[in-house]
């Protein structure tokens, strides 16, 4: 037993190679990447101590169940879903780019990263509409008294409780004309071209009787720190697959190029591959901190 | 293959064609299958938290079951994707040891902010009344 592991040391540590059997970029990029995943815990585990002090935190499936085209339908879970697989599929095609990279298959690297910046795109897309559905979106919220209509921002949260129909009863009468304009509209439903200056010319009882407050599912303001955490940690991850984006095109002009051929071997690929699977493994856990649990 | 620059490199993985499809097909298939139980798990604790008087110790038990999916998805990408699982055993300890600081990183810190929240439960009335959630809401969705 003894023997076995002196021949195993003085294999690996006795000088002339590599006693992690991987050239020197390979493994820089591994502690870069461990490194990161520092960097991202520390952020998710603020994300979860914030949590975890709160009495109460929106359901994510109420946040998050549009669908681009689907109109007001609610839809929990199913775009992030899209989401979630278009990068788990962009990870297969970079595997098999890589592999190709082993066999020195030029070609065939070549058509697996366009796959795979065609997937990263993809991501990227569904993440900017999801941001400004989020941002833009119109939610009837009842705070300081009042009734108002807000998005999701850094700022204000409107996922906190349903508010109780005699607080919204009460909180009608200080709401601000053009508040309750906008509400009607809303009750009205944009889709069915309901103009606005038709709700503009009604008298303020009229327009009161307008608005279905059973049917806005009218809220009282959440917890502040939801957005900047959201759009914080997303945000990240989102600069992350954009700066791999932008990688892989890198690689992809080289190896176009031919600089790997010439230099005979397409281990760059491999740390690039690297760097895009560790997006698509920090997207496994933002999807669990904020959409599914 | 020989790389000439990486000389000191011992050995490198070769692994024939029909092998890896295999192995990267069986992952990916994997993958989603998780993917896809993990969704019907978030569906399911939406339609508890929905329904009359919600069961909070169920919620947790399955919230429990995806963290471990979760764990299992990302052993899965750094294993056979990253190629992690290929390399020598002493590389993987410099990437894997250090990793370990999450476990006390995790505790420490979700037992800090449940602590803050008790604490101010306890000794600030007014907070509680007024961010405790009521019970059940009808029709809250």
């Amino acid at each position: 037993m003894a023997t076995t592991a002196t021949v195993q040391q003085t294999k690996w540590w006795s000088g002339g190679k590599s006693p992690f059997n991987m050239e020197y970029g390979k493994l820089m990029m591994w502690y870069f990447l461990m490194s990161d995943a520092f960097t991202f815990g520390a952020f998710l585990i603020s994300y979860g101590t914030i949590r975890f002090s709160q009495n109460f935190w929106p359901d994510p499936n109420v946040v998050f169940n549009a669908f681009p085209g689907a109109g007001h339908a609610n839809l929990p879970l199913a775009f992030v879903s899209v989401m979630t697989f278009i990068l788990i599929i962009s990870s297969v095609t970079m595997v098999l780019a890589v592999h190709a990279g082993h066999n020195n298959n030029k070609k065939e690297v070549e058509k697996w990263l366009i796959w795979t910046i065609i997937g990263g795109a993809a991501f990227l897309g569904c993440q900017a509409w999801e941001w400004h559905h989020l941002i833009t979106g119109e939610h009837a919220v009842l705070w300081n008294g009042q009734l108002d209509i807000v998005g999701q921002t850094t700022r204000v949260n409107p996922w906190g409780e349903l508010a109780s129909q005699q607080d919204i009863a009460a909180a009608i009468s200080n709401t601000p004309r053009e508040v309750l304009e906008k509400l009607a509209h809303m009750s009205a439903g944009h889709e069915q071209g309901a103009a606005h200056a038709n709700f503009a010319a009604m008298s303020t009882p009229d327009l009161i009787k307008a608005i279905d407050l059973e049917d806005l599912h009218i809220r009282e303001n959440g917890p502040v720190a939801f957005g900047g955490y959201f759009y914080g940690i997303t945000g990240f991850h989102g600069f992350h697959v954009f700066s791999g984006v932008i990688i892989n095109i890198v690689m992809l002009i080289m190896t176009q190029k031919g600089v790997f051929e010439r230099r005979g071997h397409y281990l760059m690929i491999e740390k690039a591959g690297l760097y895009w699977h560790f997006v698509d493994l920090v997207w496994v856990f933002v999807f669990l901190c904020f959409y599914l649990v | 293959m020989q790389h000439p620059a990486f000389e000191e490199v011992t050995f490198h993985h070769h692994t024939d064609d029909a092998t890896f499809k295999k192995k990267v097909k069986n992952t990916t298939i994997l993958l989603s299958v998780i993917t896809i139980i993990e969704l019907a798990i978030g569906l399911i604790i939406y339609n508890i938290h929905k329904g009359e008087n919600p069961n909070e110790l169920l919620v947790l038990m399955f919230k429990g079951m995806v963290v471990i999916l979760t764990l299992a998805k990302a052993y899965y990408i750094v294993a056979v994707f990253m190629h992690l699982g290929d390399e020598i055993r002493n590389m993987i300890m410099t990437i894997v040891v250090p990793l370990l600081l999450f476990i006390w990183f995790i505790a420490a810190f979700i037992y800090d902010g449940n602590s803050y929240k008790n604490l101010r439960n306890k000794y600030d009335s007014h907070y509680k009344e007024s961010t405790m959630p009521s019970k059940h809401q009808p029709g809250q969705h």
